[in-house]
């Protein structure tokens, strides 16, 4: 199971944060203080693995970004960082070759897609078309939402007018 | 892609970014946090739009790190609008803002069910990922039976169906119990056929939780995984979007194969026929290739297949198969590789015979300790730990030895301990040993703990041929320009006991012994002292003829130190003046050492707490702990010249470090305080305790008022010692001795009273059997989850587990299956009521049947008086009116309790708040005065408020005047008593309180944190 997702830049500012056990703010602001300092220490040769009290931290960097995923133990590690580049591969199509900017501004996007990837700390899905299928719905349904409150709104102006 | 499409969020975000340091930062983020305040605060104004900006921009600053402390409301009350757009921002705010454990999420269960059940496919959606992520107890207990509808229906689409079977995954994990295993091993059956991928996967994943916990019930559901692993890995049939770099569903294969580990044997020869082609095909058939994703992804499937064969313990064949490929492994540059590749083979250690061959790669294995990648290095040293016996030990420990120089500080004290038990557990010969503790701690004195170097002396102390060796070692040393105060100690004792034997070398007289010591005093710390006080006395007892000049010397450091600030030093130097002057009775009293009793090792015990302190039981760390206990019998064949016969299994504990400080020089001090002080003398009962390397009973510990102390050591020494004394009679109970050949593992007693204080660990251990724990607690009611682990290969069978409650406590306890099977674990639920005040201990009788043996054990249960406490800090303006109240007796009472174990007053509040009763600072104007209060729920008093007083005196720490109050006079009475055993009694003396140090590395302790 994965415990929580975090990204973090290489200057170790925090990006996106998901967890799926609870922890207070207090300990999460410790997790993520901890973390950041053993992983973006580490060389660029070493394996994608550390171990972290008694759990282990999947990560991999992608340009400025580490996005790392926290497991037990004796989760297979190889198919976390598959995860990982799952997610990595949807964002990418979702906002077309996506960059930092992208998470930053859009963060909220990247909670939608994460959602759609992972609950629970499980896999939910490993198609990366159902997934964006799925993505762009939610989008029109907003859109479409928004042009009725516009049409609506449009409506009352003109009544009123 | 641009900005986020709401002008206000991009704004602020990117002021936030531009913010030049932390300080900046935090004021910006001040100012917006007061905006949104004071936006929520006049509702009515607010748009739809408005509020979803401002709620996104409370999540960003909480993203960040900040606290955000309002505005939950808000978020939460998005989740109930009509439309998607806002209810969207709810779900996904909320269940990011807030986790299971807030209040606030009750507030949404009600609109969350509703989308749920409603007909609406979004919100349905919705609803199911917000409690699949942060749904806890009260979701699972209302949520559980719509969700799994919904995983079932045949008129929801698989996104509604995936979403239900992680949901429910969660909910499980909540309450096993939501979950009904008769009737879902039929529909696990079918969910199992499922076609679509991600249903499937989802599936698959609720699978593994279930089978883990339970897999009696889904046998039928073995064959099925079989050929969800044949569809993908053999007949590749998958649509297309479900290959991942041209690998059927990777994920998919992995947790089939995981979901298969739980089950202990495949028995239908053909499913396992098939299974084993597809295993085969996987392990033969998976090339290093390219690109880099297809090659982790094929080899993730590659290692859960390794498992899955070693768990099923397949024809030797394979088995070597799996060696050869994790040799091909531990030997690659990739580091990843490499690094699963050393994690498989110790595992692999753990399940099957296959030493010899392992050992062949250990040259291999000892170039990753010098790794550049410490994931790499700390695999490797468990690697070597785990492979190392006798034919390989003097190699393997001088590799560590070698490594220690350069090693991480993080990883030295692992690695001197390490090192130290293999030295131990399979030296050649004991002067080897001498010299890899010396070294040891000649290279890393830092990182050696006192264990070790008590226990190098306790080898030397019963061996005789050894004492020449080591005291010339110790000699050896002293040379060195620099050298660690750990070796100070070990050599200052060493050569006060043994220098004698070397007196005709060059350099070993006795005036040159002293000169070379007493140069170090110096440099030392107090405790040192101590040691080198008690050397100069055994040197001048030695020196015979006596030497004047010496003597003098000696004197006029003794005198020195008789007005020495520290008592112990004082005491010390006044003692021996005195003695070295009655001449001839010196020698009786500085005698040598005599021998130390055989005990277990304590840094084989330390290994093992460290090891077994663990809430999560999965099968594979059941695996993990029964290498370790394996290994321990693997001592039992020591090589015949080693005389000290250690039984590993023995219960007698060291006591540890905070009892016995100084404790080398502790036996000594008994004899010569028995003479001068005329104490009296010890009672017979405690002669067998003499411990390791001092007596914890010496007379001079003894300072408290008698009667009171007394009662008190005897009650640590019942801590220490487990199933032999009354006090734990009721823990341990072996009924009939004889019956009982298996030994726990680690102290029953003592693994009581951590429970007491904590909610998750280890109840019970003996070589076959693990009992886990887990309890929540909610007013007066607790569920607890036992956790019953066959550590073992073969079943256990007549298991029973029957609960002895007490009056006061109503328990209800699922059946428990009759049969472990092996290296499996399966979990009991056990509810708790608590009826009235009562400090009676419930008692749980389990019993089971391994061989021949019948093995029965009555264990108490931590469901203890403090487990129904809430802590509830309370202000003067609420305690005053009710202290003045609470009268007098029977609703107040007021006792002076003498003995109290010594502790300092941050202690002292620090031991209250762990009993759940919170210190309130500022109640009481005397400082040295503690406030306490808690409210305690039982089903007949209700929720009632608990107050405690507690007045000390500075001047005398071992008593205080402790008043305790509330409405209740049997709670009064109870609770007071309770504190009184908790101040006087010491349950967790035999070690240093184990939560503050153990939070940072203890697996256990952060899981329980965790779940």
């Amino acid at each position: 199971m994965i415990h929580f997702v975090l990204l973090i830049s290489r200057q170790g500012k925090v990006r996106l944060t998901k967890w799926y056990s609870p922890y207070s703010q207090k300990e999460r602001s410790k997790v993520i203080r901890e973390l950041s300092g053993m992983i973006l220490t580490r060389g660029p040769k070493l394996s994608n693995f550390v171990e972290w009290r008694g759990f282990k931290v999947v990560y991999k960097r992608y340009a400025s970004l580490y996005f790392c995923m926290c497991i037990n133990q004796e989760d297979n590690e190889l198919e976390i960082l598959e995860i990982i580049h799952h997610f990595v591969e949807i964002l990418d199509r979702y906002f077309g070759s996506v960059c930092e900017l992208d998470l930053i501004f859009n963060f909220h996007k990247a909670y939608y897609i994460l959602d759609e990837i992972l609950i629970a700390g499980e896999l939910q899905e490993s198609s990366k078309k159902t997934v964006a299928r799925l993505v762009s719905a939610q989008d029109s349904l907003v859109d479409a939402a928004k042009e009725e409150a516009n049409s609506i709104s449009n409506i009352i102006a003109q009544a009123t007018k | 892609m641009a900005l986020s499409g709401m002008r206000g969020l991009s704004v602020f975000i990117s002021e936030i970014r531009n913010c030049q340091n932390k300080e900046q930062e935090r004021l910006r983020v001040d100012k917006e946090l007061g905006n949104i305040r004071t936006r929520f605060k006049n509702e009515k104004g607010l748009t739809p739009y408005d509020k979803k900006k401002y709620v996104w921009k409370m999540l960003y600053i909480f993203m960040l790190g900040y606290d955000v402390d309002f505005g939950h409301m808000e978020a939460v009350s998005l989740i109930s609008a009509p439309k998607y757009p806002e209810k969207q921002v709810g779900y996904l705010v909320t269940s990011c803002l807030l986790n299971e454990n807030h209040d606030f999420l009750r507030l949404a269960i009600n609109t969350v069910r509703n989308d749920i059940i409603g007909r609406n496919e979004t919100f349905q959606c919705l609803a199911l990922t917000l409690v699949g992520n942060i749904g806890g107890r009260e979701f699972a207990e209302s949520l559980a039976p719509d969700v799994q509808k919904l995983l079932i229906s045949s008129s929801c689409r698989p996104l509604v169906r995936k979403k239900a079977a992680l949901c429910l995954l969660r909910l499980f994990r909540k309450n096993p119990d939501v979950v009904n295993v008769d009737g879902w091993s039929d529909r696990m059956t079918q969910l199992l056929d499922e076609r679509n991928l991600g249903v499937l996967t989802s599936s698959m994943s609720l699978f593994v939780a279930l089978v883990s916990n339970n897999h009696e019930a889904y046998w039928s559901c073995l064959p099925k995984c079989v050929k969800v692993l044949e569809r993908l890995a053999r007949n590749h049939d998958v649509p297309q979007e479900y290959t991942y770099y041209g690998i059927p569903s990777p994920w998919l294969q992995v947790k089939t194969m995981r979901a298969l580990q739980y089950f202990p044997t495949v028995e239908d020869p053909n499913t396992r026929r098939s299974l084993f082609e597809v295993l085969q095909r996987v392990l033969m058939g998976t090339d290093v290739v390219k690109n880099v994703n297809k090659n982790n992804a094929s080899h993730a499937v590659l290692f859960e297949a390794l498992a899955l064969v070693m768990h099923l313990d397949a024809e030797k064949e394979m088995m070597s198969q799996c060696v050869a490929l994790l040799g091909k492994f531990i030997a690659v540059r990739e580091p990843n590789i490499r690094y699963l590749g050393l994690e498989n083979m110790t595992r692999m250690l753990m399940v099957t015979d296959v030493q010899d061959i392992i050992k062949r790669h250990q040259a291999q294995i000892i170039t990753s300790l010098k790794d550049p990648d410490i994931s790499i290095r700390r695999r490797a040293l468990d690697l070597l730990y785990g492979m190392c016996d006798v034919s390989n030990a003097k190699d393997i420990v001088e590799e560590l030895l070698q490594y220690l120089g350069t090693a991480d500080f993080t990883m030295r004290e692992e690695l001197a301990l390490k090192a130290a038990i293999l030295a131990e557990k399979f030296a050649p010969d004991l002067s080897w040993y001498v010299d890899v503790i010396l070294q040891l701690i000649d290279k890393a004195g830092d990182f050696v703990s006192d264990d070790i170097w008590f226990r190098v002396v306790q080898f030397v102390t019963n061996n005789e041929d050894l004492q020449p060796y080591a005291a010339l070692k110790a000699r050896e040393y002293l040379d060195k320009p620099a050298i660690h105060e750990t070796m100070v100690k070990v050599s200052a004792y060493l050569l006060g006991e043994y220098s004698h034997l070397l007196a005709r070398r060059p350099g070993c007289t006795p005036k040159e012994i002293f000169g070379i010591i007493h140069e170090k005093l110096p440099t030392v710390s107090t405790p040192t002292i101590s040691i080198l006080l008690s050397t100069y006395a055994k040197i001048l007892m030695h020196s015979q003829p006596p030497d004047p000049e010496l003597q003098n010397q000696i004197w006029a450091i003794f005198s020195k130190y008789e007005s020495c600030i520290d008592a112990e030093i004082q005491q010390r130097a006044v003692e021996y003046l005195t003695l070295s002057r009655k001449g001839a009775a010196l020698m009786d009293i500085l005698a040598e050492m005599p021998k130390f009793p055989e005990r277990e090792s304590s840094l084989i015990k330390k290994a093992e707490d460290t090891e077994a302190d663990t809430a999560e039981l999965s099968a594979i760390k059941l695996r993990a702990q029964q290498q370790a206990s394996t290994a321990l019998v693997v001592t039992d064949q020591r090589p015949a010249n080693e005389s000290p016969q250690v039984s590993q299994l023995a219960m007698v504990k060291i006591p540890s470090m905070n009892n016995m400080e100084n404790n080398s020089v502790d036996q000594e001090l008994t004899q010569a305080n028995g003479i001068l002080g005329e104490v009296e003398p010890q009672p017979p009962t405690h002669a067998p305790d003499a411990d390791i390397l001092g007596d914890l009973l010496s007379p001079l510990a003894i300072e408290g008022p008698p009667g009171v102390s007394a009662k008190s050591e005897h009650n640590i020494v019942s801590g220490i010692e487990g199933p032999l004394s009354e006090d734990d009679a009721l823990a341990l109970a072996p009924v009939g001795e004889q019956d009982n050949v298996v030994k726990p593992i680690g102290d029953v007693a003592e693994r009581f009273h951590a429970l007491c204080l904590k909610d998750s660990g280890v109840l019970y251990e003996d070589p076959y059997v693990q009992i886990g724990i887990k309890a929540e607690w909610r007013a007066h009611q607790g569920s607890f989850v036992l956790f019953l682990g066959n550590k073992t290969t073969s079943s256990l069978v007549s298991v029973q587990a029957v609960i002895l409650p007490p009056s006061h406590l109503k328990l209800v306890l699922s059946s428990v299956p009759e049969i472990i099977p092996p290296r499996a674990q399966v979990q009991c639920p056990l509810e708790v009521e608590n009826i009235r005040p009562s400090r009676d201990v419930a008692v749980l009788d389990f019993s089971y049947k391994f061989g021949t043996n019948m093995v029965n054990n009555k264990l108490r249960l931590p469901a203890v008086l403090n487990k129904f406490f809430q802590p509830t800090p309370v202000s003067a303006e609420e305690f005053f009116p009710q202290w003045r109240l609470l009268a007098g007796p029977p609703l107040k009472l007021q006792e002076v309790v003498r003995g109290v174990r010594p502790m300092s007053l941050g202690e002292m509040a620090n031991l209250l708040n762990s009993l759940r009763l919170v210190v309130c600072p500022g109640l009481d104007p005397n400082a040295s005065n503690l406030v306490a209060t808690t409210t305690f729920y039982s089903e007949s008093t209700r929720a009632l408020l608990c107050l405690v007083r507690i007045e000390t005196d500075p001047a005398d720490r071992s008593q205080l005047r402790m008043t305790v109050a509330s409405r209740d006079p049997t709670l009064t009475f109870e609770l007071k008593e309770f504190i009184k055993e908790h101040l006087v009694s010491i349950p967790t003396a035999s070690r240093p309180p184990p939560q503050p140090q153990i939070a940072a590395s203890d697996p256990g302790a952060l899981l329980a944190g965790l779940l």
